[in-house]
């Protein structure tokens, strides 16, 4: 099992560092200009060539690679040659010149927003999604079962935009239920916090929820076709430990792998979501650098949402080697 | 077509097939062999039967595939009807298949789904490019007829077919080209007793008509001696004896023949009750690792000190009938049972730890 | 029709019932297809201490029947009607949990595939374990040297190491050795085998069949054997059942089955396997066609379409297409589901296995 570890550390180290390399020289290939981006109105070639100059892309690619990298070990300076110049201290992914912040600091502002809507997302979908598709299962076939999947045939279908605008429109702006959102953490004002999330859960929870109601409903039902759920029945164990020791063990197991990854993605921002909701997350801000074109910010948003994923996978696959001893051999 | 030396279709000489095992992480390394087929010798004439029969892991379906390089022999010769194909390329290949075809054993994976049983049927002419006289239609719907299949069902899928009618399909398929060899790996062990008879009888029947040479492949000694005209018996990836079938079924001199033989309950009470019985503990050790010198005789009750010190050769004891054993026999000792002492199980543990042992990790 | 009353009545405790007796017993499952007849009027009975062997092709019935008799059935969505009456009580009756109370206890199950009757997640000493205190008040310890003590009495080695191996850790024969553990823990009455070596290689099946046979004669355990290898058959029962279409259509003690059986199916079977005791034959005789469809069973006998004698049947005896026949007794503990004058059906029998016999 250690050694099982090590060498997905190992692995995953040298996935990060690919990935390092495949972000940049993507993002460097991009048409836009950022020198031409940052000149401004009054626009000449000396500026933009003075802007390349500044923003140290005058110089070839690897050599930006190299500083990329060491800026995210060991720090780096920017506007070196300028009377101000920026330190940036390691971990750096990098600095936006359109909004004069260093990326990690932009991350890091938006990170919270991004984490506790992906949280409460993630918890009411998983219990929406496998309560419902477990009760699915038990009454396969049934009136109950099938509005269950007819629910989710419904949620499934909805895009996350309407449903957002839909509930925007009705609980907020008709029925006047809620406050319009506004963000605030949850120390500074629980209950404002509550008011803006609630929104944004249930929005992101309906897609992810029927997805799950199906997913475990399909699970639990090939598991009870297994021989030894059979076989925990001739024991004489009770059907309540048939249900929950047996199969739901061996069945929900496969959702962890699902549930662990699409975490993960969420976790990199939800655009949608956030711009409904005018939610300064990670999905606004990976949307308003596109716009914008400030690559430093996508660059530093891809990273470290790849870096989530990968790192959502090792966890996954440790979770699943401790869940079921067969995956332990190698 | 003219026939090889001995008028042999297929000699087959010290064929080996190991498979690496390798180590997991970012750089695999072979870290062991799985020796699944350790040397055997075959030969096989025309219009005749040769059964190889062995438990799981023995090594009996890997030999079967490697003969028709379905999976890539390690070492040794193979040769079909004069031709050596040991080495072909698999485009040589190609032609070498319209002379030695495969039937299956799991009639319902074996046949496409998505494919007509007259496509099914009908692929072999076309793959080998081959127009039969009177058409590609008119010779499937004879072929489904010869295997007593229904010509109007030309245009069916094989789920609308029970097991006995696939595994037909299956055999319509492997006779198209009128091959002269056909390797049956348990072409009978998925079907029911009913339906086994049919199909026995039809390989019998169309063996009769053209020739065929089959090498049958299978764990069931019933079967393998109702079709057989030869036998030859592998433990562990080598054969231990060959012989007619009526040598091996009647007169063998392996202990693992008599274990074998001795094992298999027959069908009438009064002379079941009545017979000897050699009990062997334990399963098969692991291929990867097997026992030194006789590789049966950690289950065996004729085991002595030379049979961990040498191997066995194959050798002819009278005409015909070949055993690798230092101590054949004719006459086990009533009702053995190798019995489990504590020593035992102490190797038994030993061996059983020293790699994966089931023979469900052998690769087929 | 069976009046309340009478039901009433003949739920109480008969002391000249059998140890085990299946009366009337029809399991169907709804599918999309329509329904399916599973098992049909199938009536047994069984000794203590005996062994009885059902044997049949794949979709007889003969493992539903089974799985009727342990309760199992109508977790799976089936109706099951009839009754089984095990040791003086009539299960089909009871409740859900009753059942479940004698599961384990008073009759236990193995199954064919040992590999995956086991759960892949559970320490195999961990699983009986569990089938201990499912029915008994004991601690955990003591029910883990229960489980240790039982693994070593059916012949696993290093059982003091192999009670917390994982199954597929183990090969196919200790894991049916470890389902048979399991079964006996309780010391139930009856243990049903559900081809309990069709999964196994030769010298294994031998192993599992003689340890079933020591056990039983330690526990006194009767069993209920379900296989298809009329070899398996020959090796190890008292009385053979066989089942075609979802019907017994002859049950007799075991010699009687093999020596003197009447019915055509039972005589096809015998005919139509390869036999290493008897000379090598040149053909075998098969049975012709394939068994019916279980949503379409034909109205008379269910083995007519591919019986050889239906035609010798006289009128008076009624007609195979149409009349379904009963199984009656034909001779000591012997009874046949045929339409053919029992004159008839033996001079059948006779000839059909002399000429077996004939070309040994």
């Amino acid at each position: 099992m250690a050694g099982y570890v090590v060498r997905r550390v190992v692995s995953m180290t040298l996935l990060l560092f690919l990935l390092t390399l495949t972000v940049f020289f993507l993002f460097n290939m991009m048409p836009a200009d950022p020198a031409r981006l940052t000149c401004g109105k009054a626009c000449s070639p000396a500026i933009i060539e003075a802007n390349r100059h500044h923003l140290e892309l005058d110089i070839p690619p690897i050599e930006q690679y190299q500083r990329f990298v060491g800026g995210i070990f060991f720090g780096r300076t920017f506007s070196k040659d300028t009377p101000r110049p920026i330190e940036c201290e390691a971990p750096c992914l990098g600095y936006s010149f359109l909004r004069n912040t260093e990326v990690l600091t932009l991350i890091a502002r938006a990170a919270p927003v991004t984490f506790w809507l992906a949280i409460g997302g993630f918890l009411t979908w998983m219990l929406i999604g496998l309560s419902l598709g477990i009760v699915s299962a038990l009454t396969r076939g049934r009136w109950v079962d099938r509005t269950i999947m007819g629910i989710a045939l419904v949620g499934y279908s909805l895009p996350s935009f309407f449903i957002g605008l839909v509930l925007i429109f009705f609980v907020i702006l008709d029925w006047n239920l809620l406050p319009f959102p506004q963000w605030t953490t949850p120390d500074k004002d629980l209950g404002r916090f509550l008011q803006t999330m609630i929104l944004p859960w249930i929005t992101i929870a309906t897609l992810y929820a029927a997805f799950y109601m199906r997913l475990t409903r399909n699970q639990v039902l090939e598991v009870f076709g297994e021989d030894y759920i059979r076989t925990a029945r001739a024991k004489g164990l009770p059907e309540r430990v048939v249900v929950l020791k047996h199969a739901l063990r061996a069945g929900l197991t496969p959702i962890v792998t699902a549930a662990g990854l699409d975490l993960a993605g969420l976790l990199g921002g939800a655009i949608i979501t956030e711009n409904i909701y005018s939610l300064p997350g990670l999905g606004s801000l990976s949307i308003g650098a596109v716009l914008a074109s400030d690559l430093p910010v996508i660059t530093g948003i891809t990273l470290v949402t790849a870096s989530l994923i990968i790192f959502a996978n090792l966890v996954v696959d440790l979770l699943y080697a401790v869940v079921d001893p067969r995956v332990r051999v190698g | 077509m003219s026939d090889g030396a001995n008028g042999q279709i297929l000699n087959v000489t010290d064929l080996h097939t190991y498979f690496p095992i390798k180590s997991r992480g970012l750089i695999p390394r072979t870290i062991g062999q799985v020796k699944a087929v350790d040397g055997i010798d075959l030969a096989l004439a025309s219009s005749e039967t040769l059964g190889l029969v062995g438990e799981s892991g023995s090594g009996k379906t890997t030999a079967a595939r490697s003969i028709l390089r379905l999976v890539e022999p390690t070492s040794g010769q193979i040769e079909l009807d004069g031709q050596d194909i040991t080495h072909l390329n698999s485009s040589a290949m190609v032609k070498v298949r319209r002379k030695a075809q495969m039937i299956f054993q799991d009639p319902y994976t074996a046949l496409n789904p998505r494919h007509t049983v007259g496509g099914i049927i009908a692929a072999p002419f076309r793959v080998q490019k081959v127009e039969p006289p009177g058409g590609v239609r008119a010779a499937v719907m004879e072929l489904m007829e010869r295997v007593g299949l229904n010509p109007e069902h030309f245009n069916r899928y094989p789920n609308e077919f029970s097991g006995g009618q696939r595994q037909r399909i299956g055999i319509a398929r492997a006779i198209a080209l009128r091959p002269r060899l056909i390797v049956c790996d348990e072409p009978v062990s998925a079907l029911d007793v009913s339906i086994q008879a049919q199909i026995l009888n039809l390989l019998k029947d169309l063996q009769r008509e053209f020739g065929i040479a089959y090498l049958f492949v299978a764990h069931d000694l019933s079967v393998v001696r109702q079709v057989s005209h030869r036998v030859a018996v592998m433990y562990l990836g080598h054969i231990v004896e060959t012989a007619s079938q009526e040598v091996i079924y009647a007169a063998p001199l392996h202990p693992y023949t008599h274990s074998l033989l001795s094992a298999i309950p027959i069908p009438d009470p009064a002379q079941q009750k009545k017979r000897n019985r050699i009990l062997l503990q334990g399963d098969l050790p692991s291929p990867i690792n097997p026992p030194s010198g006789c590789v049966f005789r950690t289950r065996c009750f004729q085991a002595q000190e030379k049979c961990a010190a040498e191997i066995p050769p194959l050798v002819e004891l009278e005409p015909g009938h070949k055993v690798a054993c230092h101590f054949p026999i004719a006459k086990p000792p009533e009702s053995v049972v190798v019995s489990t002492t504590e020593e035992d199980e102490a190797v038994m543990a030993a061996r059983r730890d020293s790699g994966p042992v089931d023979s469900g990790a052998m690769p087929h | 029709m069976i009046g309340v009353e009478e039901v009433e009545g003949r739920a109480q405790h008969s002391p000249e019932r059998p140890f085990l007796s299946v009366e009337n017993l029809a399991v169907q499952f709804k599918t999309e297809d329509g329904i399916v007849q599973a098992v049909d009027g199938v009536s047994f009975s069984l000794e203590r201490g005996k062994t009885l062997a059902i044997v049949g092709e794949s979709g007889s019935g003969k493992s539903v029947t089974a799985q009727a008799v342990m309760g199992l059935v109508k977790a799976m969505g089936g109706i099951v009607s009839g009754e089984i009456w095990l040791d003086g009580q009539e299960l089909n009756g009871l409740s859900p949990a009753e059942v479940q109370a004698l599961r384990g206890a008073e009759m236990a199950m193995i199954f064919q595939d040992p590999m995956s009757s086991l759960h892949p997640f559970y320490r195999i000493g961990d699983q009986i374990v569990e089938a201990i205190m499912a029915h008994r008040k004991v601690g955990k310890g003591a029910a883990r040297k229960e489980a240790l003590e039982m693994l070593k009495h059916v012949g696993i080695p290093a059982a003091e190491r192999r009670i917390d191996a994982f199954p597929h850790q183990l090969s196919g024969g200790m894991r049916q050795r470890v389902m048979i553990a399991m079964a006996l823990i309780n010391s139930p009455q009856l243990l049903i085998a559900d081809e309990p070596t069709t999964a196994l290689d030769v010298t294994v099946q031998a192993q599992i069949l003689e340890l079933i046979r020591r056990l039983q004669g330690e526990f006194g355990t009767t069993v209920i054997m379900i296989t298809h290898d009329l070899g398996v058959v020959a090796d190890v029962a008292d009385d053979v059942a066989v089942m075609y279409a979802a019907r017994i259509v002859e049950q007799a003690p075991t010699s009687e089955t093999y020596y003197h059986a009447q019915m055509p199916y039972t005589l096809g079977l015998l005919a139509s396997i390869p036999r290493m005791d008897r000379g090598q034959q040149d053909r075998l005789d098969p049975i012709p066609g394939n068994p019916p469809s279980p949503i379409h069973l034909p109205p008379g006998c269910v083995f007519q379409p591919r019986c050889k004698y239906w035609e010798q049947v006289p009128e008076s005896a009624g007609h195979c297409k149409t009349d379904r026949p009963e199984l009656l007794a034909s001779g000591a503990g012997h009874s046949v589901r045929c339409l053919l004058p029992t004159d008839a059906r033996r001079q059948i029998s006779q000839e059909v296995l002399q000429s077996l016999r004939g070309e040994g």
